[in-house]
């Protein structure tokens, strides 16, 4: 018999029972939403996790310094050593990567590295200018690091090549320090202005050379909080007053004209570093690439995933049950309905088909109904974690055929026993 | 001139509960013939088997033994799908409880037969309004059954039993939850069909009057044919 005819006698059976069978499909509701849900959430964050990635650079690498999982020699000089834990250290001067490191590994991969960004910092501390103050973060950048910044100023000009070589004391500083600093919105006066800043009981001069403008994006205080902004100045500069010739961290951008993929150069870096650590017992080097964090993310959230996923199988599993239940309960109700048709000739198996085909269409409007739900709540959920809503289509051509096999199986044994009914018992059945 | 025998029984039987305490015989052996374009009528008290005996001649029940050939065929030797088939083309049946699909049209019921031939949607419903038509309920084919009276569902159960033009046209009780003036009606479209079309119609009936219309009247007793004579045939309705 024709498809077509199954199905609008299974909608005309579904409808005529409308609450009924909107419970029945519940547990399929439940189980479908639930997934495309989570599937939708998880689009959307890794997408738009890979689309900030581009933007910053996908083929960068970072290199740092962290303390080791295990230390690498048992005992300790100190004598501090706690069974079971793993004390915290924080990386001291000699567990740095120092200047001569990255000489030599600029030296190496200098067929495969554009430039790297270096940056350190002074700490925090305040400009005072008669009666005004400003909080500023100072930070010495190398030319990689004011690369990746793209500043728009508002006035002067940028830290220049030479400038930043020199380790000469010049500094940016946002248009909103000027503003407090010197109650003025003209920030050409600021240029060439000294400003002193205070970080401890230490006092750092640097003249402005610039005025950047402040990416408002983050405001959250009101005009009149003190706001804590960013002054940027040489890396030599801050060099100078930290006597330091190490870097806990740097980054590495990866030259478009490599023949190699961010991965292998990743590991190329990781092993170069080794080399100089494996002495070191307390800290080693690592290194990711927002690929390699994208592939953890990726991970993470199909472990996520499979735990909706077990939970959603046990909706379904129990909506199925459901919709077997009902199916029995609707052919004891249609029994006269099963004789009269197989009276009129039906066979066998037309009768199982359509009780199949009906078992099948409340799963699907039930799994459809759920893809609804399930793409409204996680595209919600996306947009409250501030990723751009992205539903899975795999997942939604996966849920309607996974919604068909929950109706074929959970049919089948219904459709089954209306199907070899006995043609008078099934007339006669009151 | 040598009239074909359409069914030809021999000796049936027909027992329930087989093998259980509460084991009942309702048919001892019916011996039968009715031939091709007949109308006959079969009567008998309450509980003398005669529904069961409808059934059995419409493939609806199996017989215990016996032999039974139907339009050449044998019963016994058929499989469930040639049952099936059978029913939907070699016979039509007329209930007393009309039996439509409630939740359907009475042109979706009277489509239903056509359908499980596998005849098309368009050929399928341009027959199915014929044969409302002809039994004057065309005006009507869009209605549920429970919009419909007894007489008007029954007519549509007949336009619904000759959807696949069958060769038989078995009657149980058709009449039996009607009015006389609207079994009357009903009993004039059997004479119709069986005259114009020249169905073979086996009718089932508590009512000696419209027995006495057809051409042979079979007495069924406890499961026995105790008595056959011939009909009086229709008395011209006015
Ligand atoms: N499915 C069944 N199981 C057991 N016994 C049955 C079954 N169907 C019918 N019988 C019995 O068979 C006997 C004949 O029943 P049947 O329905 O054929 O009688 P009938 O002649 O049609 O009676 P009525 O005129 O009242 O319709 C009855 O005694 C009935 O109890
Ligand atoms: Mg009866």
């Amino acid at each position: 018999m024709l498809l077509g005819e199954n199905i609008s006698m299974a909608l005309a059976a579904i409808r005529a029972n409308k609450m009924r069978s909107f419970l029945t499909m519940l547990g399929i509701i439940i189980g479908i939403g639930s997934v495309i849900a989570i599937q939708t959430v998880g689009n959307s964050v890794t997408t738009s996790f890979a689309s900030t990635m581009t933007n910053m650079g996908a083929s960068n690498i970072s290199v740092g310094v962290t303390q080791r999982e295990t230390e690498k020699v048992k005992g300790d000089e100190s004598g501090l050593e706690f069974e079971g834990y793993r004390i915290i250290r924080t990386p001291e001067e000699s567990d740095f990567i120092k200047d001569n490191m990255i000489a030599d590994f600029l030296n190496n991969f200098s067929d495969e590295i554009e430039y790297i960004i270096l940056s350190e910092s002074l700490g925090t501390g305040k400009i005072t200018e008669i009666k005004n103050s400003a909080t500023v973060a100072v930070t010495g950048g190398d030319e990689g690091y004011f690369k990746g910044q793209n500043l728009t100023l508002l006035a002067g000009r940028e830290i220049g090549d030479k400038a930043i070589k020199g380790g000469k004391a010049v500094c940016l500083i946002s248009d909103y320090a000027v503003r407090k600093l010197y109650n003025t919105e003209d920030y050409d006066k600021a240029i060439g202005k000294v400003v002193e800043v205070v970080i401890g009981q230490k006092f750092y001069d640097f003249t402005v050379v610039g005025v950047y403008k402040l990416d408002d994006s983050g405001m959250l205080f009101g005009a009149n909080a003190d706001r804590q902004t960013d002054l940027y100045t040489t890396l030599g500069c801050v060099k100078k007053h930290t006597h330091s010739d190490g870097y806990p961290s740097f980054t590495v951008v990866k030259s478009p004209d490599a023949q190699i993929d961010t991965n292998e150069l990743r590991s190329m870096i990781q092993i170069f570093f080794d080399r100089y650590y494996h002495t070191n017992r307390n800290f080693e080097v690592t290194t990711s690439s927002f690929e390699s964090m994208l592939e953890e993310l990726t991970k993470m959230m199909g472990t996520i995933s499979t735990a909706i996923s077990i939970i959603a199988g046990i909706a379904l599993l129990v909506g199925g049950i459901g919709v077997m239940n009902i199916m029995l309960v609707s052919i004891s109700e249609r029994t006269r309905e099963i004789g009269i048709r197989k009276a009129l000739g039906a066979t066998n198996s037309s009768i199982r088909l359509q009780f199949i085909i009906e078992a099948m269409v409340l799963c699907i409007i039930g799994g459809i109904i759920g893809i609804i739900i399930g793409v409204t709540g996680g595209s919600i959920a996306a947009n409250a974690m501030d990723a751009e809503a992205h539903a899975s289509i795999a997942s939604i051509v996966e849920s309607v055929g996974f919604s068909m096999a929950i109706g074929l199986f959970f049919g089948y044994y219904p459709a089954n026993k209306a199907a070899k009914m006995n043609p008078i018992d099934a007339l006669t059945y009151e | 001139m040598e009239q074909k025998i359409i069914i030809d029984m021999k000796d049936i039987v027909k027992r329930y509960y087989i093998g259980k305490p509460n084991e009942l015989e309702v048919l001892h052996g019916v011996s039968l013939k009715v031939y091709e374009g007949e109308f006959v009528a079969i009567v008998g008290p309450s509980g003398s088997g005669k529904s069961t005996l409808m059934n059995v001649i419409g493939a609806l029940d199996l017989p215990t033994s016996g032999q039974y050939y139907l339009d050449g065929l044998d019963m016994f030797d058929a499989r469930e799908d040639d049952l099936s088939a059978i029913r939907n083309r070699k016979i039509g049946f007329v209930f007393q409880t009309y039996n439509l699909i409630a939740r359907t049209t009475a042109l979706k019921n009277v489509e239903l037969p056509m359908l499980y031939a596998g005849m098309g949607r368009r050929e399928r419903s341009e027959r199915a309004k014929e044969l409302l038509r002809l039994v004057e309920m065309d005006d009507r084919m869009s209605h549920k059954p429970d919009e419909l009276s007894g007489g008007q569902k029954q007519r549509v159960a007949i336009a619904r039993a000759m959807a696949n033009d069958p060769a038989i046209i078995l009657a149980d009780e058709p009449t039996g939850a009607l009015d006389s003036g609207t079994g009357r009606l009903i009993m004039d479209i059997f004479h119709r069909l069986n005259k114009e079309q020249g169905k073979t119609i086996v009718l089932i009936t508590h009512s000696p009057e419209l027995a006495e219309e057809t051409q042979r009247i079979m007495t069924l007793h406890d499961g026995l044919i105790i008595s056959e004579r011939k009909g009086g045939g229709r008395v011209a309705a006015g």
